[in-house]
């Protein structure tokens, strides 16, 4: 993936967007790469980032806004992109699961759902672990419950949630000891 | 799923928006959070020609202080809602329901102005702004009007707001101290309520009711009832009066009734009524 060459004024993302024919042309930082493209306005975001960025990595669930299968961060915080037109992300930051690791070592929420296994067939799994950075994010301590209530918008089929929530709450743990250490 | 092709504008400011929704009249929408509009859009149950984002317009965002009454911006989101200060001292029960819609997703996109002109009667916020006699400030091409709460819901998704017209601010009476409950009765977590209750107590007792009819709407025998003085358990018994409530997979109209009482009692035992 190279990075698309940007334009600095359009950091803001106030002005209007530029037409091209019933298109709209979009700048996202994705990832920390400024990415641009043309769109039609009714192109959701989660169809942007697999089909057109290739990030497939992001999964589409229900489609509906139920499920969280399709969870990114935009501004830091947790959104489904089956419900958010890409112009709508016109000059925000986005972050997919693609995003978290660095090189070859894994974001602390990624290392925890690792080691407490806090998947099974993993089909949630990216949702549920960018659902869980945007959680700790705002709640860097959370208690049990607000774990589970904090991933009340994703759903997972198979493992009871048992081991996502430990995965969490170790997330939580290790965050905070790496907050210590630096 | 995908929607229906429409054209997209991007109003900067409240009078660009107010000048393209009277240049292009019931085909345009107004694009807010969109987590009720493109739902729907995608189910292809709403196909509007022009969507008008009026996602970034800041001027709309806020929640401030201004003496016996609390200005919530329409485009405030459900997230800031649920974490001001203001509200949790102010109107706790504000803050409180805004914390219950949907997931924490949908609260980091969603914003009361567009949950309130969507007028769901399955939404959570329309009851909360009921409850606490809110006040609904609207600016279309011939000014700027208001609305009180129990004005505005006409139908099934349908308000008393004109194609031309956004909401801009909800006006809500400061309720500090005031005893509040708010019952939220589903079958699974983020799903809609069955039923559900918002309640304020105090010299004028507020009780709102979610899915007990075609509209967002207050539950008047009970409120009477409060003000007579009944205890909470006999103005409960009230709950469903007058009331026509829907049956759907979920609930017959019956279950309903008998919900609404249930959870009417919970509300006011909650909110301090003897």
């Amino acid at each position: 993936m190279c990075a698309m060459p940007g334009n600095p004024n359009r950091a803001g993302g106030l002005e209007a967007p530029s037409v091209r024919a019933g298109r709209f042309t979009v700048s996202v930082q994705v990832n920390g790469e400024r990415r641009e493209g043309d769109v039609e306005p009714r192109t959701l975001l989660v169809h942007w980032l697999r089909d057109t960025l290739g990030l497939t990595g992001t999964n589409i669930g229900c489609d509906t806004s139920s499920c969280g299968a399709c969870t990114v961060l935009v501004g830091g915080e947790s959104v489904k992109s089956c419900t958010m037109l890409a112009v709508q992300a016109d000059g925000a930051e986005v972050t997919t699961i693609e995003g978290l690791a660095d090189g070859e070592r894994l974001h602390p929420v990624q290392q925890a759902f690792w080691e407490n296994h806090g998947l099974q067939c993993g089909y949630c799994t990216p949702g549920m672990v960018m659902a869980a950075v945007s959680l700790l994010a705002e709640h860097p301590h959370p208690s049990e419950e607000e774990v589970r209530a904090g991933l009340e918008g994703n759903l997972c089929r198979c493992t009871g949630y048992h081991n996502i929530v430990k995965a969490v709450l170790a997330a939580a743990g290790a965050t905070a000891a790496a907050r210590v250490a630096s | 799923m995908i929607p229906a092709p429409f054209e997209y504008k991007r109003a900067a400011t409240l009078a660009e928006a107010v000048d393209l929704l009277a240049a292009n009249g019931e085909d345009a929408k107004l694009l807010a959070g969109g987590h009720s509009l493109l739902p729907l859009m995608k189910l292809r149950l709403a196909t509007p020609a022009l969507l008008v984002d009026i996602g970034r317009v800041r001027e709309l965002s806020y929640v401030r202080e201004e003496g016996d009454h609390v200005a919530v911006g329409a485009l405030t989101r459900h997230r800031d809602l649920e974490t001001s200060e203001v509200l949790r001292t102010h109107l706790p029960l504000l803050a409180h329901v805004a914390g219950q819609v949907g997931d924490p997703q949908v609260r980091h996109r969603g914003t009361i102005g567009g949950s309130v002109a969507h007028g769901d009667p399955a939404s959570d916020l329309p009851a909360a702004c009921l409850a606490l006699g809110a006040t609904f400030e609207a600016v279309g091409p011939n000014g700027a009007r208001s609305v009180a709460a129990s004005e505005l819901f006409k139908g099934f998704l349908e308000t008393a707001l004109g194609p031309d017209e956004v909401l801009t601010e909800i006006r809500v009476p400061k309720a500090t101290g005031v005893g509040w409950s708010f019952q939220k009765f589903n079958r699974r977590a983020q799903d809609w309520a069955i039923v559900g209750v918002a309640a304020l107590a105090g010299p004028h007792p507020g009780v709102a009711m979610i899915n007990m009819g075609p509209v967002p709407l207050r539950a008047t025998a009970v409120e009477e009832a409060l003000v007579g003085g009944a205890s909470a358990a006999e103005a409960a018994a009230r709950s469903a009066e007058g009331l026509d409530p829907p049956g759907d997979l979920n609930a017959s109209p019956e279950y309903r009734r008998h919900l609404a009482q249930v959870l009417v009692r919970r509300a006011l035992q909650e909110a301090g009524v003897a």
